[in-house]
């Protein structure tokens, strides 16, 4: 029982100013809702413990280190069943990554060229973008997955309807620019080949073409050398006004070295050949891969040309204006005064879209691509009976996952915002 | 009063969460439903039909079980489950049996904490082929694409076997036989491997089941039982001997036809003491004396079953093989009801 006291300023600390008083008061309730918090999570965790118990299991990861013992279709690195679901977990988790980086690239691209055609001038082009964002953004993503899929293996021929009939001199199919054929269980693509081969360096992961290697080397050093150009010409130009041209060094700078390690190196697509019933020299991509893919890529794309269109609308078109005003070219004027400002405002939502994009990815169990949710989470898991290990580390994985692709976003974001001095 | 009464309601939240998975008896009991995960959907072994009512041999089971301890065969939930999803199903007490052929295996029964309670079927691991694809054995699928369920032992079966003959293979992976149905006859993959009376059944779903063969070879052994959750011994020995009396009853020619003048008493004790009119058999699980009586009743003896379900006279035409009578040569032998 608190009593009403006429001088309230000569009395000591009294308990009720935990709650009565304001400058008390939100830090009782903060310390009241922590501890419930905590009384919840140690509840829960002391339950999963009794639980556990009382079932007779126990809570540890050394599954990971037995024998796997099953196969996985579409392994990049090294696999085969005699190694151990550690190694599953990383294909499935190397898989993920894969899909994820390709359905990233892809979106991007796609989301770009819709979110612009969208504000187009032209009725037709606009109107046709409009339909693809809002049709691809309002039906939920596993069925488009599953439509894709379903499109793939009942609407493709099979492998041998590429085969030429001997009677009738033709094939009753044929490949898309004479190097794509798509099929009932796969797609065959060119691949890449080079004639001379470097070797290759063995890793612990899997072993890493040197050709590759040397190719990746020669892009970052010339970018690099392109962008040192690019540097001094900016020099020259703000201390005489003049712009050097350099679009012949760049262009010497970005080709020749790259054209001529790819000759030396003996470098030439390799095209899908049907032979006996299958194609060889091309790539076979599973058809459980490019409906993902396609899904992924086509769905998330029509989120991101929402966000791109936002940022350019989001640009006040005084801007636009004040650039014309000043003689710059609409190009120029998209270049150097539309799209730095925009990308401020397209930045933070586009990094929500590639986690979503990378968390989508864990669908691929419904197409049967094994990525970390079909190794770890699925067959793993169903072959050791570690629920709880299992789905513990596939959230720990992605949640690993989503806090570096937003890290590495967040760095990028910092580069492009707006500098307040 | 107010903070007594939360206390009080997560006191009981804790105690009820503890507890969880102990006697499912009582459980089952007090619902009034058996809870019983089977397949999603396998003709002859559990499918829905038109009307949503399943049955087939599993389902045959489930419905044994719940005329034993319910005496209704008709008060069972069906609960789908895929290759991936039915061990956490029963392990986390979604439902209170798997009949959902399952195979029963050494880390299953020990690691996974299962109890396998009796074989019902005695099956193998083969391969289903299209007959104009010419292969005649499971030696000819060197480089073949294979479409297989995930999370099945089949899984494991077919990477040793690939591997013990020295072949290579595509493995094309599955979530459910349906998915599996479909890749397969739109060519996705050259042969589909399951367990051979789920090829069998499969088949028989097809629009031209002659366009298909099944290969010989049978790469593994595949005892399927239905299970329950380790620990709860009560309920064990109620699901394997309700299996059991299927059997026995099949094997002292008890039928859903006499069952009835049979259960009044017989001169052969074995039967009066399975049935009820000799000891109280029932009272040690828990049950009533007529508990087999209304279990046999449900469905009909396990000859009978298999014959209505997935025996020869039906679109699946399984022979009986391994799962005939131990007096026939088969597998099939229930322990003495004494």
């Amino acid at each position: 029982m608190t009593t009403a006291h006429d001088a309230p300023e000569s009395q000591g600390f009294r308990l009720s100013q935990l709650i009565y008083d304001t400058r008390y008061r939100s830090l009782t309730i903060q310390v009241v809702v922590f501890f419930i918090v905590m009384a919840f999570v140690g509840w829960l965790v002391d339950n999963t413990i009794q639980n556990l118990s009382a079932l007779g299991k126990d809570f540890n990861f050394s599954f990971l280190s037995q024998r796997a013992g099953y196969d996985i279709g579409n392994a990049i690195i090294p696999y085969n069943n005699d190694m151990t679901h550690g190694r599953a977990l990383l294909v499935g988790l190397i898989n993920t990554l894969w899909i994820s980086f390709l359905g990233c690239v892809a979106a991007t691209i796609l989301g770009i060229f819709v979110g612009v055609l969208r504000l187009s001038k032209n009725w037709l082009v606009g109107r046709l973008m409009t339909v693809y964002v809002e049709v691809f953004r309002n039906i939920p993503l596993l069925l488009w997955i599953l439509v894709a899929i379903a499109l793939l293996t009942e609407a493709a021929p099979s492998p041998n309807a590429y085969k030429i009939n001997p009677t009738t001199g033709e094939a009753s199919a044929s490949m898309l620019f004479d190097s794509i054929a798509f099929t009932n269980r796969y797609t065959a693509i060119p691949s890449i080949h080079f004639d001379r081969s470097l070797g290759s360096l063995d890793t612990a992961l899997a072993p890493i073409s040197l050709n590759f290697l040397a190719i990746v080397l020669v892009l970052i050093a010339s970018i690099w050398v392109n962008k040192r150009v690019l540097a001094s010409a900016a020099k020259i130009q703000e201390a005489t006004g003049v712009r050097p041209t350099t679009w012949w060094k760049s262009a010497l700078i970005l080709i020749v070295p790259m054209l001529a390690l790819l000759i030396a190196l003996g470098f030439n697509p390799d095209e899908p050949v049907l032979q006996g019933f299958n194609f060889k020299n091309g790539t076979n991509v599973s058809n459980s891969f490019v409906p993902l893919w396609l899904g992924l890529t086509l769905y998330t794309a029509a989120f991101i040309a929402e966000i791109v269109r936002a940022g350019i609308l989001a640009i006040s078109k005084g801007q636009t204006e004040a650039a014309y005003a000043l003689g710059l070219r609409p190009n120029r004027t998209m270049n150097l005064v539309i799209l730095p400002q925009a990308l401020r405002v397209i930045i933070p939502p586009l990094i929500s879209q590639y986690l979503n994009l990378t968390k989508n990815s864990s669908l691929a169990i419904a197409v049967g691509y094994l990525e970390l949710r079909g190794t770890l989470g699925g067959i793993t898991l169903n072959q050791t009976g570690r629920e709880l290990e299992a789905i513990s580390l596939m959230m720990l994985i992605y949640l690993a996952i989503s806090l570096s692709i937003s890290g590495a976003m967040n760095v990028y974001n910092n580069r492009v915002k707006l500098k307040e001095r | 009063m107010k903070k007594s009464v939360f206390f009080g309601a997560l006191t009981a939240a804790t105690l009820t969460a503890g507890l969880a998975g102990a006697a499912t008896l009582d459980d089952v009991k007090s619902r009034g439903e058996l809870i019983c995960g089977v397949n999603t959907g396998l003709v002859g072994f559990a499918a829905p039909d038109a009307n949503g009512n399943w049955s087939g041999f599993d389902v045959a089971i489930c419905q044994a079980v719940a005329a034993a301890v319910l005496g209704d065969a008709s008060k069972v939930k069906y609960v789908p489950t895929t290759g991936q999803t039915r061990f956490t199903a029963l392990g986390s007490g979604e439902v209170d049996l798997l009949a959902r052929n399952t195979t029963w295996t050494f880390s299953r029964d020990t690691d996974l904490k299962l109890q396998f309670t009796a074989t019902n079927y005695y099956d193998g691991q083969g391969f289903m082929v299209r007959k104009d694809s010419g292969v005649t054995s499971a030696k000819e699928l060197d480089g073949a694409s294979v479409c297989i369920q995930t999370g099945t032992t089949t899984e494991l079966n077919l990477a040793d076997y690939f591997k013990a003959n020295n072949m290579s293979y595509q493995p094309i992976t599955v979530d459910s036989n349906a998915e599996g149905e479909q890749q397969f006859l739109a060519g996705a993959c050259d042969a589909y491997t399951t367990d051979a009376s789920g090829l069998a059944a499969t088949r028989a779903a097809f629009a031209n089941p002659s366009d298909y063969v099944i290969l010989p070879e049978i790469i593994s052994k595949e005892p399927l039982a239905p299970a329950v959750r380790q620990g709860d011994d009560q309920w064990t020995d109620i699901v394997r001997w309700t299996v059991f009396a299927l059997i026995a009853a099949e094997e002292y020619g008890v039928t859903s036809a006499n069952i009835d003048e049979l259960a009044k008493g017989t001169d052969n004790p074995e039967v009066n003491r399975l049935l009820g009119t000799e000891g109280d058999l029932g009272a040690m699980i828990g049950l009533d004396k007529t508990w087999a009586v209304n279990a046999i009743k449900a469905n009909g003896n396990y000859g009978e079953i298999f014959a209505a379900t997935i025996g020869e006279q039906t679109p699946i035409g399984l022979a009986r093989g391994l799962n005939a009578q131990w007096t026939q040569g088969g597998l099939m032998y229930a322990p003495p009801f004494r």
